[in-house]
């Protein structure tokens, strides 16, 4: 669990914030280029590409 | 200490978080891509037990077995998985079982898979036997489609896709039904709607409650029975004259249209289950 804080998007340097309730592997889309983004760290808040959807996932 | 297998943190990965936190449950949220084992000396941590919630079927499975060579007991066994997460499997252990199932026919090559489709009738629905959230699903409406979709299969040159898992249109109301099984008791049901002929909450379908009738939950215990048993998401289908089918048995259910509608907490559900089965 966090706090409500805010980093960057590593693709277009929006500031992304982070809701309370996100975890590390949370995906998060960036306001500004609408990326899908990871959450990779959380104190403090960090953000990598999301890895891409493969053909195998869901349900 | 009980592991989490995860890929990704969505809504129902933090839901069931949340509630093994308010169960005051140990446990470690392991990411699938942190799994690294040397077969001889077994994993690195020994778990009270493994619940199993990555998102890719391939990973799933080998990540299971992993576990399972080492002695854990995994929800959902690897057994479950591979069955569930393969709709010819699927099929198989549907009618292996006698259940309701839409008439299905398989092809193992592209040679064989207009006639596959012709056995059917037009309009035929062709779906990848390793797929989600109504991904890649065709609906085939004469001969002229069925050797265009065939022929666009070929060009993706992947041995899976040139599999035909082909089965009979329903004619349904606009909606399906998902049952979520724990063990030998139904949890709770959902309509699943959408306008389009595919109804999954990942294609913008929305959800409702259902009711628990008892042939929709005799049907969905022996679904679940058949694939092996489990904590499952049972997805069920009706004909204009209300008969039910089973069309999917799902091993890491997707339940957040579920949660939205429910008068149960679902993921507190699937906690308790997994104290049960695992932590005993």
């Amino acid at each position: 669990m966090t706090t409500a804080t805010a980093s960057i998007c590593p693709d277009c340097t929006e500031t992304v914030p982070v809701s309370a309730g996100l975890r590390v592997t949370s995906i998060v889309v960036c306001p500004g280029c609408k990326v899908e983004l990871e959450v990779i760290s959380l104190d403090p808040a960090e953000f990598a590409l999301a890895p891409e959807i493969e053909e195998d996932f869901g349900e | 200490m009980l592991a989490v297998l995860t890929t990704r943190a969505r809504l129902e990965e933090r839901m069931i978080f949340d509630a093994l936190e308010r169960r005051g449950v140990a446990y470690e949220a392991v990411d699938d891509r942190t799994l690294v084992e040397d077969l001889q000396a077994g994993p690195a941590v020994r778990y009270s037990g493994v619940f199993n919630r990555i998102m890719s079927h391939t990973r799933s499975v080998y990540a299971a077995r992993l576990f399972e060579a080492s002695g854990h007991q995994v929800l959902n066994s690897s057994q479950v998985v591979e069955t569930c997460g393969d709709k010819i499997l699927t099929s198989l252990a549907l009618v292996r079982a006698g259940l309701p199932t839409p008439r299905t026919v398989v092809s193992v090559t592209p040679d064989g898979a207009l006639k596959a489709m012709e056995m059917i009738g037009y309009p035929a629905v062709v779906k990848p036997a390793v797929g989600s959230w109504g991904r890649l699903l065709s609906k085939v409406n004469d001969r002229d489609a069925a050797e265009t979709l065939i022929e666009h299969k070929q060009a993706l040159k992947s041995p899976a896709h040139n599999v035909y898992y082909v089965q009979e249109l329903i004619d349904k109301p606009g909606r399906d039904i998902r049952v979520i099984v724990l063990g030998d008791r139904v949890a709770a049901a959902v309509y699943r709607r959408s306008e389009h002929w595919i109804t999954n909450t990942a294609r913008g379908a929305t959800t409702e409650r259902c009711a628990l009738t008892p042939d929709l939950v005799k049907l969905s215990l022996r679904a679940a029975e058949a694939v092996g048993g489990g904590m499952l998401a049972v997805d069920l289908i009706e004909r204009s004259s209300g008969e039910l089918l089973v069309t999917e048995v799902n091993h890491t259910m997707e339940f957040h249209g579920l949660a939205a509608v429910a008068d149960v907490d679902i993921a507190d559900l699937i906690v308790e289950h997994v104290q049960e089965v695992l932590l005993r």
